[in-house]
């Protein structure tokens, strides 16, 4: 017979009634200020949703490290990426002349950008980091358009909390919420180490988010989508990778 | 009654309540969870590093950079030219979530334990060598009797020896803390909120170099760990870290 004291018992009941409840609180507490991810639920849900949380507590306005001209790596690696398709190739014979940004959803004036149209927007130009999630970087200078100068254009709604962003390339998403797209570091990139933006690295747009790893810098996107839920998209898991298993959030 | 005990209290019971606990509840309950954690860290961690078993100093590095050194075995990305004509499959997503959650796990079990630790003394009493240990006589003597693997006394069972402290010292402040900061200066987000925490490192990619570095002392650490473990009384030492009382204390009652 083991040696139960009853305020042994009664301790420990209090104690789990409280931490259970107090769970449940902070379960509501981050619902309501959007620290649970797309991908919260789960096996791996609960990981997620601590460094999801945690990150948009403590560093939701801090920005990337930017570097000296002479840290940019010679030459940046280009990783390698799924062939390109029949729609990809006519515009890239036109030399992307008709290549668009269509940007709808919860947005006042949607509207549809050509490339020269983004090119003459006032740029940001930045050295930042990119990071693989296999391990591997690059440093490089990147040039764009402030997707936050976009969304100001095209006006955002109140209730949007979500930017979902898509590749020419099918099947490739990706989604990044307010605090991301707002950020001014977060680029509409039309240009790299000093030229254009070449089709390896993504040309001729790609959207760079610094503060996350590699994947979630998206090449070739045609379309951004302001939403207030990810749920209608795809599997409602917020992206293409954590329908592949990976993260939504890649800022780790 | 101030102890309500729910069980008569025999002779027997009486003296094995005045024997204390080799390793106290805290320690216990956090050993093993740390203990399953760890293991998750170390699958997960070797599954993410074959996706690119290169290593750089500085703040970038990839396959068109030198490497400070590269591990002699195949990767499961095409990409890295690791001389072996096949490529292994890529687990990256499960073991990613695997590390971070685990990551979380072990951390939050760590603070735990430090807590406590403090709190009861456990540091001070059991973990801090005595300063005449500490001189070369008393250290030369620990590890002769070790070169000469003479099995511990009983009451060495009861308490750590220099060395064992000095490990234990060693993994807990130096090593843990180690890994941790590494491997938050590799998150794109934390190096944003703290780039000196990386600057410190001499970069991004020196942080994964030493994160690597300092898994693999760990691993070192419970290799021996366990081998010892296994030397001195498998049955014996796990007992005591499961129920708190060693085996041979049972026996003698």
């Amino acid at each position: 017979m083991s040696k139960l004291s009853r305020r042994k018992v009664i301790t420990t009941g209090l104690v789990a009634t409280a931490g259970a409840s107090g769970l449940a609180a902070a379960a509501k507490l981050a619902q309501r200020y959007g620290l649970i991810p797309p991908d919260g639920g789960g096996l791996y849900g609960p990981g997620e949703t601590l460094t999801y949380a945690a990150q948009r507590l403590l560093t939701r306005h801090s920005l990337a490290r930017e570097f000296n001209p002479n840290q940019v790596s010679k030459p940046p690696f280009a990783n390698g990426v799924a062939p390109l398709g029949e729609a990809f190739k006519r515009l890239q014979e036109g030399a992307f002349t008709d290549w668009r940004l269509t940007v709808d959803g919860m947005v006042a004036r949607p509207a549809s950008f050509s490339l020269g149209e983004l090119q003459s927007f006032p740029g940001r130009s930045q050295i930042t980091h990119l990071s693989c999630e296999e391990g591997w970087s690059y440093i490089a200078e990147w040039k764009g358009v402030p997707l936050s100068h976009i969304l100001n254009l095209v006006g955002t709604l109140p209730q949007a909390r979500f930017v979902v962003y898509r590749s020419i390339q099918p099947g490739w998403w990706d989604s990044i919420d307010m605090a991301d797209a707002l950020h001014p570091q977060t680029l509409v990139a039309h240009g790299m180490n000093g030229g254009g933006l070449p089709v390896a690295f993504g040309g001729p747009l790609r959207l760079r988010v610094p503060r996350q790893l590699g994947y979630k810098s998206v090449k070739y996107i045609t379309r951004l989508t302001v939403s207030d839920s990810l749920k209608r998209f795809g599997k409602g898991l917020g992206s293409a990778p954590p329908e592949g298993g990976y993260a939504w959030y890649a800022g780790i | 009654m101030a102890d309500s005990v729910w069980s008569p209290i025999s002779a027997s019971a009486m003296r094995a309540t005045r024997v204390r606990s080799r390793h106290s509840a805290v320690v216990r309950v956090t050993h093993w969870i740390t203990t399953l954690s760890f293991l998750a860290l170390l699958v997960s961690g070797v599954e993410i590093l074959i996706s690119h078993p290169r290593f750089y100093w500085g703040e970038a590095g990839n396959v068109l950079t030198p490497p400070l050194f590269k591990l002699p075995i195949p990767a499961s990305r095409a990409t890295v030219p690791t001389g072996y004509g096949y490529v292994l499959p890529d687990q990256n997503g499960w073991s990613r979530y695997l590390h971070f959650q685990s990551a979380w796990v072990c951390v939050l079990t760590g603070l735990l334990y430090v807590v406590f630790a403090l709190l009861q003394g456990h540091f001070r009493q059991n973990l801090l060598p005595a300063r005449a240990d500490l001189s070369w006589r008393g250290l030369s003597t620990v590890i002769a009797q070790h070169l000469r693997l003479r099995p511990a006394s009983e009451e060495e069972a009861w308490s750590y020896n220099v060395l064992q402290r000095l490990t234990y010292l060693l993994v807990i402040f130096v090593l843990f803390p180690l890994v941790i900061w590494t491997g938050l200066a590799m998150s794109p987000a934390i190096a944003s909120a703290f780039p000196a925490a990386v600057a410190v490192l001499g970069g991004q990619q020196s942080a994964r170099t030493i994160h690597f570095v300092v898994s693999v002392s760990l691993v070192l650490f419970v290799l021996v760990h366990v081998i010892l473990v296994c030397l001195t009384g498998f049955r014996n030492r796990m007992r005591a870290m499961i129920t708190g009382r060693p085996a041979q204390d049972m026996e003698r009652l």
